[in-house]
């Protein structure tokens, strides 16, 4: 198993915001983790990539244990990210912020481009290409020297999956990529989704937008107040009594 | 004009043409750590170490002025390792207060220390330094702070200040990233107060005040801490400002003494009002105004 969770808890004071909560995410899948406002998804993927601690529990990347690890080197083993309130960085262009997260595959000593040793120049070329190639890929390449806070705010999205992609990681997670995107947009972060899983990436999937989830997702995760109420295929989960009493309210 | 008053003419105007090179590389150290998005404030007292450290060497040594240099700027870099281990785990103005104290600490460290006079401080230091070491110096900082910009680390840099966690789950390091540029500008700042020691012929726990580096920050800011370059225009334009207003002051009849300070903060409140990217945003802002106002006529 690529990803795994073993009974990750997290509480804010008294409030267990994640409740002992635990699945996996194999290789090449596609997992949503759906639930209604303040299920716990959000603070799961900040357990994951490790922005925040957990309290207990496990969390594992090929049974390599990876909750206490600092978020650089979660990011190093494979695991990046997008942000639900989009976190680009909003004085650099589309390709720069792409490049950045270029970080982690790029080799250039700065002592060489220090005393001008050649091959510097042909890494940087290369760096921009491969950023510009994965803006390409999410529609963006005609809007790569553009400066991040004036592009619109689905265009922003579009760039934080691609600078997400950039490290070339295991494991993709994406918090809300469709928030605030038309329905043509949408289907076309759902075409990247599927393909980035058939190139052999995990994708670790939070949404609110049903019809996406049921439509990209091999599995799904549900939470409610920090614990998992159901998880299984979309078809499962969306006859599940306790999923339907979640959303739709009553017992 | 005799040749008297023009040699005069020329020692005044060496003077202060060194002081812009050594209040630019001051300028540049704060600059440094600037650009990963960390207010430290400890300049003065990373500046303290350099002098004392090359004006101990020369005193007491015969080593040849390089080396006296190379001390002057290693000793504060080493010395801000330790320091920016556990001070950069804290954000914003809580760092500015902690290498505020570090600033104090170094100096009234030297105020109680007999071996270098206590507070009279050292004095009779041969002058080493000319316009040409100053200026070397202050380009090999250009250089270096030139070709960071651009470059993978350049980029974790802007990344680091724009949003620190964002950089993290990208990959990037960024205490570690911090620390270099702690480091780098500390040794700026000692290679400063090291050349300042051998121009000035006096080095005093005084000159290391918390005013100091108030200063050096006034002069990046002022410049503009967009681009590398920046810091070095506002530290010579702040420079050569009191020499201007003494100038004009004696033509109309004025002490210009007095108001020195009142002009610097004048400039930079009005700076920060209406150019907070600094002095090097002007000729940019300038054209932008320039076409409107052509496009304005044009649609008129």
């Amino acid at each position: 198993m690529l990803l795994s969770l073993t009974d990750v808890r997290r509480t804010f004071g008294g409030l267990h915001a994640v409740d002992g909560v635990g699945f996996q995410v194999d290789t090449g899948e596609v997992h949503g983790l759906i639930g209604p406002n303040g299920a716990g998804k959000t603070t799961l993927l900040n357990l994951v990539s490790g922005l925040i601690r957990p309290t207990g529990g496990a969390i594992s990347l090929e049974g390599r244990r990876i909750e206490r690890l600092p978020s650089h080197r979660i990011a190093a083993l494979g695991i990046t990210r997008t942000y639900q309130n989009i976190r680009l960085f909003p004085a650099l262009s589309a390709a720069e912020n792409v490049l950045v997260g270029s970080h982690l595959r790029r080799v250039d000593p700065l002592w060489k481009r220090m005393i001008f040793v050649p091959g510097y120049r042909r890494e940087e070329a290369d760096a921009l290409q491969w950023a510009l190639s994965l803006l390409a890929r999410v529609g963006m390449e005609d809007r790569a020297a553009e400066r991040a806070s004036s592009l619109s705010y689905g265009e922003q999205r579009r760039v934080e999956i691609a600078r997400a992609l950039a490290s070339g990681p295991r494991v993709l997670l994406l918090d809300e990529p469709t928030a605030g995107m038309n329905p043509s947009e949408v289907a076309s972060i759902a075409a990247l989704i599927k393909e980035v899983a058939r190139s052999g990436q995990s994708v670790l999937l939070v949404e609110h937008n049903v019809k996406l989830v049921m439509d990209v997702c091999d599995r799904i995760t549900v939470l409610n107040f920090g614990k998992v109420i159901a998880d299984g295929t979309p078809g499962e989960v969306a006859g599940d009594r306790a999923v339907i009493a979640a959303y739709l309210g009553g017992e | 004009m005799n040749g008297e008053s023009l040699r005069d003419l020329w020692l005044t105007y060496q003077s202060t043409v060194a002081f812009i090179g050594l209040n630019g590389l001051l300028a540049l150290s704060v600059y440094t750590t600037l650009s990963c998005g960390q207010l430290s404030l400890a300049q003065a007292g990373f500046m303290a170490l350099g002098s004392y450290a090359s004006a101990i060497l020369t005193l007491h040594t015969s080593a040849p002025f390089p080396v006296v240099l190379l001390a002057g700027t290693l000793v504060p870099a080493v010395v801000a390792i330790p320091l920016g281990l556990p001070v950069l785990r804290l954000k914003g103005v809580f760092l500015a207060i902690a290498t505020i104290g570090f600033g104090e600490v170094v100096r009234i460290f030297f105020v109680n220390l007999d071996f270098t006079n206590g507070a009279l401080g050292l004095v009779a230091i041969p002058q080493r330094t000319g316009l040409v070491a100053i200026y070397l110096a202050l380009a090999g900082a250009l250089f270096i702070l030139w070709r960071i910009r651009g470059s993978r680390a350049g980029y974790a840099l802007e990344a680091i200040r724009e949003d620190e966690p964002a950089a993290r789950t990208m990959g990037i390091h960024a205490s570690a990233y911090k620390l270099s540029m702690v480091v780098l500008g500390a040794g700026f700042a000692g290679l400063a107060g090291a050349l300042d020691a051998h121009f000035n012929f006096i080095v005093a726990p005084a000159n290391y005040s918390f005013g100091r580096v108030v200063d050096m920050l006034v002069y990046a800011v002022v410049g503009g801490t967009t681009v590398f370059y920046g810091p070095v225009v506002g530290a010579a334009f702040l420079t050569l400002l009191p020499e201007v207003l003494r100038e004009v002051g004696s033509r109309v009849g004025l002490q210009p003494g007095p108001l020195r300070l009142f002009v610097n903060g004048l400039v930079l409140l009005l700076v920060i009002l209406f150019l907070p990217n600094g002095i090097v945003s002007l000729p940019r802002r300038v054209r932008r105004w320039l076409e409107t106002r052509r496009a304005a006529a044009h649609a008129a």
